[in-house]
C-alpha cells in the first residue's frame, strides 16, 4: 500500500474550542493519537463527538485551538490532507440512486486512484457486498449502507480513520466483522479515532479513550476494571 | 491541469448517470416549462399572432425558472445524504467540483431548451430555423452564464433553512444582465431579415459575463464552502 506525499504519524488536537452562536460545542479538548493507536471518543449524545470528529476531517474550522496533522495544520497541509483523511459520519455519503459498485468507483476515481474497478471490487468484497454490488444504494438496508459506507471512507487507505458511531445499523456479525476491520487498518499503521456511545461494542476496538462531556474532554483512567466501569466512574466524578 | 478536468468529468458523469436513472430533474422541468410557455401562449397569442418579441421573452423566462428548478433539485440531491460534504472532502481541487456540477446543470438545461425551442416556436410562429448556428451559440453563453452563478449560489446555499425561498431571491437580480442579453440577441435573430450583426454582438456580451461569473465563481467557491 503506497503512502501520499503528506503524510504523518501523530495527530495534536491543542486547546480546541467550538461555538454555535451562543452555544459551545467543545471547549479547549486537547488529546493526541499516534500511528497504530485506536482513540476512543466516549460520551452520551450531544457531548461534541461529532463536532470534534468533523473538525479533525477539517470541515468544521474549530473557533478557538489547533488540530495539527504530524507537525502541520490543516490549512498548511492543503488538499494533500484530504487525500490521509477517511470519513465514515452520521450521513453516509453515498449516492441512493447509483449502485454499490458505481458509488465505489466513483469516489475511487475522485481520490484519483489507479484502477478504480479494482479497488470497488475489493472493497465490495471487504464489506461483504460483493454479490449485490451492482444493486442501487436505494434498496439496501442500514447495516449494509453503513457497510458499504466504511468501506467508501476506506477506499484511498486513509492514514487517519475517523469513525463516528461506526456499528449503527449492524448486526452481530456485521460489527464482528468491523472490530477484525479496524484491527487490520490499526496494524497497518492507521491513526483511528472511534466515536461512539456503545462502550460494550468500543470495549473491543479502543486502546484508550477520551470521555467527552458538555464539550470538555476528561480522560478515561486506566486500570483494572472494565471500560464500562471506569467510564461509569469517570462520569460519576466529572 | 489533466487532473482538474479529469474530477470536473467524474462529477458531471456521476451526476448525468443519476439522471438519466431517474429522469426526475428532466421530466419535472419540462413539464414546468412546457406548462409555463402554455400559459403565456394563451396570455399572449391572439388570433395567431403574438406581441412582438413575445417569443424571445417567454424562451429566456422559461429557461431561467426551469434552470431554478434544474440548480435546486440537483443540490437537493448532493444535500440527502450530505454527498457535497463527500466531494468536497476528496483531495480534488474544489474548483473542479464546481465545475462538474456547473457541467452537468448546463447539459441539462441544453436538453430542455432542445424540447423548448420548437414548442415556443410553433406557439409563437417564431423562426428559430433562420440562424440555427448563432441561436445555438446564443443559448449556450446564456445558459453557461445562468448556471456558473447559479450553480455557486446553490451550492453555497445547500445548507441554508430556507434555501428554495433564498435561490431565486439571488439568483435572478444578479443574472438578469444575462436574461436581458439573451432575450435580445433572440429577438435580434427572430426579425425579418435576421440581425446576425446584433446577436453577435449580444452573444460577445454573454461571452463578457460568463467569463466574469465563471472566474468569480471559481475564485470564490473554495472559501464559500468551507466553512
Amino acid at each position: 500500500m503506497s503512502r501520499p506525499a503528506f503524510d504523518f504519524t501523530h495527530l495534536t488536537v491543542d486547546d480546541v474550542s467550538r461555538h454555535f452562536g451562543r452555544r459551545r460545542a467543545l471547549a479547549r479538548v486537547s488529546l493526541e493519537c499516534r500511528a497504530g493507536e485506536t482513540l476512543g471518543l466516549l460520551g452520551p449524545n450531544g457531548a461534541g463527538k461529532s463536532t470534534l470528529i468533523a473538525i479533525l476531517a477539517t470541515i468544521l474550522a474549530p473557533s478557538s485551538g489547533q488540530v495539527r496533522y504530524g507537525s502541520a495544520t490543516g490549512r498548511e497541509a492543503g488538499a494533500g490532507l484530504r487525500r490521509t483523511l477517511g470519513l465514515l459520519a452520521h450521513d453516509l455519503y453515498l449516492y441512493p440512486e447509483l449502485t454499490a459498485r458505481e458509488n465505489l468507483e466513483f469516489f475511487a476515481r475522485l481520490y484519483g486512484l489507479d484502477d478504480p474497478a479494482a479497488c470497488a471490487r475489493a472493497a465490495l468484497a471487504r464489506a461483504g457486498l460483493d454479490e449485490r454490488g451492482d444493486e442501487l444504494v436505494s434498496g439496501f438496508s442500514r447495516g449494509m449502507r453503513q457497510r458499504l459506507a466504511l468501506e467508501r471512507a476506506l477506499v484511498h487507505h486513509p492514514r487517519l480513520v475517523l469513525l463516528d458511531e461506526p456499528f449503527t445499523g449492524l448486526d452481530d456479525r456485521s460489527s464482528a466483522r468491523l472490530i477484525e476491520r479496524l484491527a487490520d487498518l490499526k496494524k497497518d499503521g492507521c491513526l483511528l479515532i472511534v466515536a461512539t456511545h456503545d462502550i460494550g461494542l468500543a470495549e473491543h476496538v479502543i486502546d484508550r479513550a477520551v470521555m467527552l462531556q458538555d464539550g470538555r474532554a476528561m480522560p478515561i483512567p486506566d486500570g483494572t476494571g472494565g471500560l464500562r466501569d471506569r467510564y461509569r466512574q469517570a462520569v460519576g466524578s466529572a | 491541469m489533466g487532473n482538474f478536468f479529469r474530477v470536473a468529468w467524474v462529477v458531471m458523469r456521476k451526476d448525468l448517470t443519476i439522471e438519466a436513472r431517474s429522469r426526475e430533474i428532466v421530466f419535472t422541468t419540462l413539464f414546468f416549462a412546457v406548462a409555463c410557455v402554455l400559459v403565456f401562449a394563451f396570455a399572449l397569442v391572439r388570433e395567431g399572432r403574438a406581441l412582438e418579441d413575445a417569443a424571445a421573452g417567454i424562451l429566456w423566462i422559461a429557461i431561467a425558472f426551469a434552470g431554478t428548478l434544474v440548480l435546486g433539485r440537483t443540490f437537493e440531491r448532493e444535500r440527502y445524504a450530505q454527498t457535497l460534504q463527500g466531494l468536497l472532502l476528496a483531495p480534488a481541487d474544489r474548483p473542479a467540483v464546481y465545475v462538474g456540477k456547473l457541467l452537468g446543470i448546463v447539459a441539462l438545461l441544453v436538453a430542455v431548451e432542445i424540447v423548448l425551442l420548437p414548442l415556443v416556436g410553433l406557439m409563437f410562429q417564431a423562426a428559430f430555423a433562420n440562424r440555427p448556428l448563432i441561436l445555438a451559440a446564443l443559448l449556450l453563453a446564456g445558459t453557461l452564464g445562468f448556471g456558473a452563478v447559479g450553480t455557486l449560489f446553490a451550492a453555497m446555499l445547500g445548507r441554508a433553512r430556507s434555501r428554495d425561498v433564498l435561490l431565486p431571491v439571488l439568483l435572478y437580480p444578479i443574472t438578469i444582465p444575462v436574461i436581458i442579453a439573451g432575450v435580445r440577441g433572440t429577438a435580434a435573430l427572430l426579425e425579418a431579415p435576421p440581425d446576425a450583426e446584433m446577436a453577435w454582438f449580444w452573444i460577445g456580451l454573454l461571452t463578457f459575463f460568463d467569463i466574469v461569473f465563471v472566474t468569480l465563481s471559481l475564485w470564490t467557491f473554495e472559501p464559500l464552502m468551507t466553512e
